[in-house]
């Protein structure tokens, strides 16, 4: 809509004061909790008890960051979440990598190579989108018990790659339909293989969706805390259960400046992929799953 | 493009393909058939699994002993369970309507050729990287009457506002709705808004040229070009309303009382804190019943649009 | 800050033991324990660690699985995955009628050596037994006897507002009324069903009595729970929202707590793990808060008992060292430095309790003379009268009747009755 005609009159200034005003005050609703946490977790406990929530900090600090990266204590564990931080990306790079893979070849298996039910294969795999994860957590630990996964690292990317494909097929399948077959078709012609053409043809036009289901994955999988508590032992558990302990765990005064650290040190990965990446996310939904 | 390289050369194509052809005719499939049978067994097999289980007396730990329907009967009498369903149909209405109109609001407002448009949308969008694993604690403070908002504003001087909801039996379930609208509106706002990107200006100029004003062009014209958008964004909220479990934990755990449950919360405490793996089992099954209703209008609508694709 | 430390008499112990490791004292094999438990505050942690150290210096690895949250049932969660996946943990932070439950899947291991070589059934009391034992063998070791009908005060709000301690639901409700004209808030609550039914069942001890408690709670008579007396208990139940005020909602037990401690509040009916909380911000017993039994059950004793269940397991090192386990938490060194910091009294009643303060006192005497007197009871609320699928309906009925603004006492006890019958 960059050509639409636009006068500057008065009235049209006031139009876009008034435009801009709830745009900033939307954007100041959305900040809200994020504001709420971070400059809580900069200021010193005492400041906290007697200002307001958004009180600006008197004296900040960064011990609270400190603090909750590598001392604070769950149990009898005082490690603080850094330590958990990496057992989550022991968990998060493969298991997005995987399903990632996996997405992209079942994407262009259902959409260049179609074959008489391929459309059936799609509705079925699709339906994994939508399963409640609660609903499947007994089921699932049998599983892992059989296959000898259980409170492993492998069992929970194997877990979270399952539940993941169908998310990712989604993404490219609806993106490789909008590649147009005429390529593929002529490649086939000249006898190129499957490989071939997925790595020749469809791969180098891929970054959009690559990025949205990068981040998709990387978002549910960072973020998931039922799989992360339910098949984990003690040493493989993620950060968002080393949080979770964290925050329920309390003794006398509660040290809220901590818990909300805490709580960024674990959002942060996914809010610099946001951040950073979101631009290419909003791009890659274009192409990918908005158009049908 | 890259496939010139095999355009040029034909023969050994042709004589590979001979002898490999078979075996490419079946690759599709076989690539393919890791994640059907994944499918087939977790998904499809995990559900039949709770199917059956639902139809046992199982408590602590699954048992096979089969007592028919009696748990779904169960289910039916338990008031619990109407609440959590009556609070998912109140959630999810106003959930996924509040998130559209502020999505597309938002989408609209700032397609207008804002200067910071990339700073904002980040800002809007951002809590969709958040799980309420990490944003409950702060949600929490924010919404309890002596802590939060409400004191805040008390503090300014508004001695009379009163922000409640939290706490109040009626009212706790539209604080989840505030914030599950906080986490996925600005999602469906990029939704709209790369929808809008994808509309021919041609058709916006021509309107504002028979000096159509710009919120009727936006109602009249623009708005009817995004219905795959609506759609898809109708489809992608439902399937988290459904699944909200989180944020019911994080905010209200349930209260007051259970006035806040939601099905999935419901499942949750029985099959886990209260032994009875065969009543959440059955509510389990009427979850999926519930996401069948959705999903099957949204695969139809697919296939169908797959078929002019 | 936090004001336990562990006495000296436990510091000579451990270094006692860890010599004689080093010495080679240690002939086996050297196992690890799993431990799945929740004790993650503060002074629970630093507590069980206690434990850890007792084990190490057995020669045996402790390795920590603390899964905090919602009381236990996250903790719960992770046991019946681990449970169905055939991995449990060697030990599980499991109590009460639950204990029965894992028994009966046939998963718990057995303790009668360690039993008999420790004398348990002479050294543990008959009801915290009974509690342990899975078809007359010993599944799980007990930890601590936890009382949860206990009121906790702060005396300079009392004084305040002119007020004795309740010893009465009547004197609770007068003084009540001049703490709050005093400007406090009566009755430190949190509004989460546990929670709720912690003080209802203590209403329903004061109002009903304990045999109406037992015919009620424990037997799920029906009608004890759709009667007269049920109405009386849940009408006085209610009442109690008066004393509390409006943002209890949601809150955690521990920051009641601690508006007690603050003084902003006057007092909180709470089990003694609330003691922890006083301890942990440095006030003593008797001087800087008051404890005493819930008004109007003085002769009566809900009982709470933490115990940790050993699961069958198959390796010879791993069995050894969960039999040393169950030993080491009946040690006289890990029961007083475990009870000084969870603010509940030893499963052994012969220790010493010189080093206690006055409330655990009272506690273990109030324990013994309700032994014998036929006031002790098991704990609704806390898992130890019904099995949990009972004691959740319950709780719906009452949390939901305590927030409703329009439920009758008589529509509650009717739901009391369906819901029981429905689960059983």
């Amino acid at each position: 809509m960059d050509n639409v005609i636009r006068r500057r009159t008065p009235a049209a200034r006031c139009w876009r004061l008034a435009l801009h005003a709830v745009l900033i005050l939307a954007a100041l609703f959305y900040l809200l909790p994020l504001a709420v946490m971070l400059i809580t977790s900069v200021k010193p406990l005492d400041e906290i008890t007697a200002g307001t929530l958004l009180a600006l900090p008197q004296s900040p600090t960064l011990a609270p960051w400190a603090k909750a990266w590598g001392e604070a204590c769950t149990g009898m564990r005082c490690e603080g979440v850094g330590g958990y931080f990496f057992n989550s990306i022991a968990i998060v790079v493969p298991a997005v990598l995987i399903s990632t893979v996996v997405g992209a070849l079942n994407g262009y298996a259902l959409t260049k190579w179609r074959f008489k039910g391929s459309e059936l294969v799609f509705a079925l795999m699709l339906f994994g989108c939508f399963i409640p994860f609660q609903v499947v957590l007994l089921p699932m630990a049998q599983t892992l018990g059989w296959l000898g996964l259980s409170s492993s690292r492998a069992g929970l990317i194997l877990v979270h790659v399952v539940f993941g494909i169908a998310f990712t097929t989604l993404f490219f399948r609806n993106f490789y339909v909008a590649v147009p077959t005429e390529l593929v078709s002529a490649a086939k012609l000249d006898g190129a293989g499957f490989f071939r053409i997925f790595w020749r043809i469809l791969l180098p036009v891929s970054a959009p969706i690559i990025v949205v289901s990068v981040i998709w994955q990387f978002t549910q999988i960072w973020n998931d805390f039922l799989f992360g508590v339910a098949f984990s032992a003690h040493d493989t558990q993620p950060v968002t259960v080393a949080l979770n302990n964290l925050v329920n765990t309390s003794t006398g005064v509660r040290e809220y400046n901590v818990d909300m650290a805490a709580a960024m040190i674990a959002a942060l990965p996914t809010l610099v992929v946001y951040v950073l990446a979101g631009k290419y996310f909003v791009r890659g939904l274009t192409a990918g799953s908005v158009k049908g | 493009m890259t496939h010139s390289t095999s355009v040029a050369r034909p023969a050994r194509a042709a004589a590979r393909r001979s002898s490999a052809g078979h075996l490419q005719a079946w690759l599709p499939r076989l690539v393919l058939a890791p994640s059907v049978a994944v499918s087939l067994f977790f998904v499809y097999g995990f559900m039949l699994w709770t199917f059956i289980l639902s139809l046992t007396n199982s408590r602590m730990l699954p048992s096979y002993d089969l007592v028919g329907f009696a748990q779904y009967a169960r289910l039916m009498t338990n008031d619990r369970w109407w609440v959590a369903s009556t609070n998912l149909v109140v959630f999810g209405a106003l959930f996924v309507g509040i998130c559209l109109v502020v999505g597309a609001l938002l989408a609209i407002l700032l397609d207008q050729r804002i200067r910071q448009e990339g700073a904002l949308r980040t800002l809007y969008l951002y809590p969709m990287a958040l799980s309420f694993i990490v944003t409950g604690v702060v949600w929490k403070w924010l919404l309890n009457p002596g802590l939060g908002i409400q004191a805040m504003v008390r503090s300014w001087g508004f001695e009379g506002f009163t922000f409640d909801w939290l706490v109040n039996p009626d009212m706790a379930v539209y604080t989840l709705v505030i914030a599950a609208v906080w986490q996925a509106s600005g999602f469906v706002m990029a939704l709209f808004l790369a929808g809008l990107r994808g509309i021919d200006d041609s058709i916006i100029k021509a309107a504002q040229l028979d000096g159509a004003s710009l919120p009727r062009i936006y109602w009249r014209v623009v708005l009817p070009c995004l219905r795959p958008v609506v759609f898809s964004a109708v489809m992608i909220l439902s399937h988290i309303a459904i699944k909200s479990f989180d944020l019911v934990v994080a905010l209200t755990g349930g209260g007051p009382g259970y006035a806040s449950d939601l099905p999935a919360t419901f499942m949750y405490a029985h099959a886990f804190t209260r032994a009875q793996i065969g009543l959440g089992s059955a509510s389990a099954m009427l979850m999926l019943g519930g996401v069948l209703a959705i999903l099957i209008p949204y695969l139809y609508s697919e296939l169908r649009s797959r078929q002019h694709g | 800050m936090h004001a336990f430390t562990h006495p000296p008499l436990l510091r000579r112990t451990l270094l006692g033991l860890a010599v004689a490791t080093a010495l080679g004292a240690s002939q086996a094999p050297a196992g690890e324990v799993e431990v799945l438990h929740w004790w993650t505050s503060g002074g629970e942690a630093r507590a069980a660690n206690v434990l850890k150290e007792l084990m190490e210096a057995e020669g045996h690895g402790w390795q920590d699985f603390a899964v905090a949250g919602g009381g236990g049932e996250t903790a719960m969660t992770v046991l019946k995955s681990r449970a169905m996946s055939g991995n449990p943990p060697s030990a599980a932070q499991i109590k009460g009628p639950e204990i029965q439950e894992w028994g009966e899947l046939g998963l718990l291991g057995n303790l009668d050596d360690v039993a008999e070589q420790g004398g348990w059934n002479a050294l543990l009391p008959e009801t915290v037994a009974d509690v342990m034992r899975h078809d007359g063998q010993y599944v799980a070791v007990p930890v601590n006897v936890h009382r949860v009908n206990w009121l906790w005060a702060n005396p300079a709000v009392l004084e305040a507002a002119g007020v004795e301690m309740p010893t009465s639901l009547d004197e609770l409700f007068a003084a009540g009324e001049a703490i709050r004209e005093a400007g406090y808030v009566p009755l430190a609550h949190g509004g989460q069903a546990w929670q709720d039914a912690t003080v209802f069942e203590s209403v329903l001890l004061a109002t009903g009595g304990v045999d109406f408690y037992r015919q009620a709670l424990v037997e799920l008579d029906p009608e004890a729970l759709g009667g007269d007396e049920m109405v009386e208990a849940l009408t006085t139940f209610k009442r109690l929202r008066e004393l509390m005020d409006d943002d209890m909602s949601g809150r955690d037990w521990n920051i009641a707590t601690s508006m007690v401690i603050e003084g902003d509040a006057a007092m909180q009916l709470m089990g003694d793990w609330a003691k922890g909380e006083f301890t942990a911000a440095g006030l003593t017993a008797g001087e800087d808060y008051l404890c005493a039994a819930a008004p109007g059950t003085g002769e009566a004793f809900t009982y709470n008992i933490d115990s940790l269940a050993m699961f069958r397991v198959t390796d010879e090192a791993e069995h050894e060292a969960q039999q040393t386990l169950a030993r080491l938490v009946l040690e006289p060194t890990f029961q007083e430095a475990f009870n000084l910091a969870k603010g509940s009294i030893p499963a052994r009643p012969d220790l010493d309790m010189g080093a206690f303060d006055q409330c655990a006192q009272q506690s273990l005497a109030d324990f013994q003379r309700t032994a014998e007197a036929g006031g002790l009871v098991p704990s609704m609320a806390h898992g130890m009268a019904v099995r949990a699928d009972v004691q959740g309906a319950i709780f719906d009925v009452v949390t939901n009747y305590f927030n409703a603004r329009d439920m009758e006492a008589e529509e509650a006890a009717r739901r009391m009755v369906n819901t029981a019958q429905a689960a059983l």
